[in-house]
């Protein structure tokens, strides 16, 4: 197949550059696309041609691999690939729209079970399986030792053995989860890359892209390996639907799962099953390094939006087919673009959007409900104020003061221990929804609307100060001072109880009328 | 006095049984030769200090911890065979309230073996779970999320979630541990009504002061069975130092409590 990515060029070219290459792979993953409009002599592994000066079959991206310069691909180019219309696009979107799916809903259980990094240990751990798998094939018959299905075997068993690893470093001594995720990961990476050197150094030439395991390279995926790629992930997506609820139990709660007699044991090795099989169905695609992104980005985001499981699942499934969308069409129009990076970022630029804008725990989201909270508060305060105010007026013995006598800024400002500035604030808000009208610069008094309001406002407070008092036992769980009115939260006979002390507290409440005549024909705010 | 438990079935075996029980962490016993047969009908304190293996007792009776030695029978037979009549309510903080369930989900995971392996959870189910909410005064509460319930409401959840099994003995771990006064008399309520439904519930139960209150029965339990039997022959201030040792502030406490109690 067309489309060899950067990887495979460059261990080709042997041990020599093997160092260089690996460094600037690096550079390549993190800077994804844009490096691959550099010129050819800051890219010096782009000399090699050998495979590009092929005439290549593929009608669509492949013709623009003779070339170092980075091309936008034509409409028709555009239209060919995102409507599927040429086969080998059609394959290769296919399997790892598929492979984003499977990934979104084993990455959505792995992260709650909260072991997001042994994502990260499997994919590591199956490097060491990859090159054995490949050196135990070629020595069985040269020229055979990129099988895939081979080579996905012992991608499997190397991270099934990484896993394992990390249980058991954790189980038998005192080394923390952390530490022995690091002890595995590292180790068996290195040995991966200790194998790979030996098998670069072999005389058969038949190792070229095998480096596409670790960074991933969709593009040059065939029939073949979508066909495979296909039925993993559609086992795991089918697994994961019937063990939904199974699943979900042992993530939340795994000693009453035990207790219920369900076999945690098994459940979770299926469950860790299904994340191998995501892992090392994505090495082809996204490569190893990136592999445990596309397990967790998509839940992760998925988090953002919604509270309930379900819908946690689904959301990460669409947005890890979105990425993985995204990362092999683009690698398709783009010949030079890695995938697996694509694929990444695509993923991370929805986790961004998902993290300001998430409907249930976006920072945004937060943030607005906060202020609003504020602002309730601080309009409360405001009635309130006013209300003491005008109370404070009434001489005893004399009759009360009209309600809706004017009341200066400077009296609320010294009221309480608020800044001027959010004072200044809650008026102009209490102007806007017609509490407060203005009598002149700074001068301000109760709208027929703001009476009720700043009545009820120094009632529910009162009242919820006499409830904390009387019942100091059951009060915390039960005071929602948020509540628009007492009445929401507590029943009737606790609030007639506390009506009369309320009444003997402050005798010029009248006790039991919460709210009981609309605003216009209602006597005044405190006779 | 309790009424007369029913009798749900003819088998006479108590509902747990023990004999013999061992439990080591690590090389070290935890408990050790532990004897215990559980009435019927009856509200059982498992009382103890700290680290006396009050949980260990019950988690390795449940066969959620390895049993060094002994023989643990619900009903006369291996809680394999039993375990839909054992219901079992967790220490609160062993779970994560972050988790993307509301209070409905979570009293629906009770009803989770009964559905079975892979079956959907339908709305049946969802009736049943919303009936046990309703029971510990949670129904309003039943769609939300569960990071924003109280503390003592998540323990409520945590009752709903093993109510909604109809078991008839329950195993309760600490589920009066930091609650609010509604939620620790919404749990003695359900504790009376499912001793009146001749159910059995042993309980964890940290404060001294509301054993006599609160349960017929209780265990002394400090890494051996002390004492155990009625609350008024067996809690007395004699036993409580065996178990607790020479902790006077604390015996003066429960001996206050023990002389209300028996007024």
């Amino acid at each position: 197949m067309g489309f060899p990515a950067r990887v495979g060029r460059a261990t080709r070219d042997g041990r020599h550059t093997s160092r260089r290459s690996v460094a600037q792979l690096w550079l390549s993953t993190l800077l994804v696309a844009w490096t691959a409009s550099a010129t050819p002599a800051q890219q010096p592994v782009n000399h090699d041609h050998t495979r590009a000066s092929q005439p290549s079959s593929e009608p669509s991206g492949a013709s623009s691999l003779a070339d170092n310069r980075f091309a936008w691909p034509s409409m028709s180019d555009i239209k060919r690939v995102l409507w599927m219309q040429d086969y080998n696009t059609r394959i290769v979107l296919w399997g790892t729209t598929t492979l984003g799916l499977a990934a979104g809903i084993a990455g959505t259980f792995l992260l709650l079970r909260k072991r997001s990094l042994l994502g990260d240990v499997v994919g590591h751990a199956s490097l060491p399986g990859v090159a054995i798998a490949f050196l135990v094939m070629e020595s069985g018959q040269p020229g055979n030792g990129k099988w895939l299905p081979g080579l996905l075997l012992g991608a499997s068993i190397a991270g099934v053995a990484g896993m394992a690893s990390t249980v058991a470093i954790r189980s038998l001594t005192r080394i923390k989860e952390d530490a022995a995720l690091a002890i595995t990961l590292g180790s068996f990476y290195g040995l991966g890359i200790v194998l790979f050197t030996i098998i670069q150094d072999l005389p058969t030439g038949s190792q070229a892209g095998l480096a596409n395991f670790i960074y991933g390279s969709a593009a040059s995926i065939n029939q073949g390996d979508v066909g495979l790629i296909w039925r993993v992930a559609i086992v795991a997506i089918l697994a994961a639907g019937l063990l939904f609820k199974e699943f979900g139990l042992l993530c939340f709660d795994e000693r009453f799962a035990a207790s219920q007699g369900w076999p945690v044991v098994l459940i979770d090795l299926i469950l860790m099953g299904l994340v191998v099989a995501v892992c090392v169905i994505g090495l082809r695609s996204v490569g190893l390094l990136l592999v445990v992104a596309l397990l967790i980005i998509p839940a992760a985001a998925a988090r953002f939006w919604t509270d309930k499981l379900s819908r946690m699942t689904l959301c990460a499934a669409a947005i890890g087919v979105i990425s993985c969308y995204v990362g092999a069409a683009s690698s398709a129009l783009f010949s030079r673009l890695a995938a697996g990076a694509v694929i990444v970022l695509a993923g991370s630029a929805l986790f961004c959007v998902s993290l300001f804008v998430g409907t249930r725990r976006g920072v945004l989201v937060q943030w607005y409900t906060r202020r609003q909270l504020n602002r309730r508060i601080a309009a409360q305060h405001l009635l309130l104020a006013f209300f003491e105010i005008i109370e404070s007026r009434a001489i005893p013995g004399s009759p009360l003061p009209s309600a809706d006598s004017a009341v200066k800024f400077d009296e609320l400002l010294s009221r309480r221990s608020w800044p001027a500035s959010r004072l200044l604030d809650s008026v102009r808000i209490a102007l806007a929804t017609a509490v407060l009208e203005s009598l002149s610069d700074r001068v301000y008094r109760l709208t027929a609307l703001g009476q009720v309001a700043a009545r009820r406002a120094a009632r529910n407070y009162r009242l919820w100060e006499l409830y904390l008092l009387e019942h100091a036992d059951v009060a915390p769980a039960q005071v929602d001072r948020d509540a628009e009115q007492i009445e929401h939260v507590l029943d009737r006979t606790t609030i007639a109880e506390l009506d009369v002390l309320l009444f003997k507290k402050y005798p010029q409440m009248d006790p039991g009328q919460p709210d009981p005549a609309p605003p216009g024909n209602r006597p005044g705010l405190l006779s | 006095m309790p009424p007369e438990p029913i009798a749900a079935d003819a088998s006479p075996a108590p509902p747990l049984s023990i004999h013999d029980m061992t439990v080591a962490y690590q090389r070290k016993p935890v408990i050790w030769d532990i004897d215990y047969l559980a009435p019927r009908g009856k509200l059982v304190a498992i009382v103890g200090p700290n680290g006396a293996g009050k949980s260990t007792l019950i988690n390795a009776a449940l066969e959620l911890i390895p049993r060094a030695s002994g023989r643990v029978r619900f009903f006369g037979e291996a809680y394999r065979r039993q375990r839909h009549r054992v219901g079992y309510v967790p220490q609160r903080e062993s779970v994560d309230w972050d988790f993307p369930v509301n209070a409905l989900d979570v009293v629906v995971m009770g009803l989770y073996r009964k559905i079975g392996w892979c079956l959907p959870v339908l709305r049946r189910h969802r009736k049943a779970a919303l009936v046990a909410l309703e029971r510990v005064g949670m129904a309003d509460y039943a769609h939300r999320q569960i990071r924003r319930l109280s503390g003592g409401q998540q323990q409520r959840v945590f009752l709903a979630r093993a109510l909604v099994q109809d078991a008839d003995l329950y195993l309760m771990d600490e589920p009066f541990t930091g609650v609010d006064a509604a939620t620790e008399r919404a749990i003695v309520e359900i504790l009376r009504e499912l001793r009146s439904q001749g159910k059995t519930a042993l309980v964890v139960h940290h404060d001294l002061q509301t054993v006599t209150e609160y349960f017929d029965e209780v265990m002394l339990l400090n890494m051996r069975l002390v004492a155990t039997g009625p609350v008024d022959e067996v809690f007395t201030t004699e036993n409580l130092r065996k178990t607790y040792g020479g902790r006077l502030m604390l015996l003066d406490h429960a001996g206050h409590a023990i002389a209300k109690g028996g007024s």
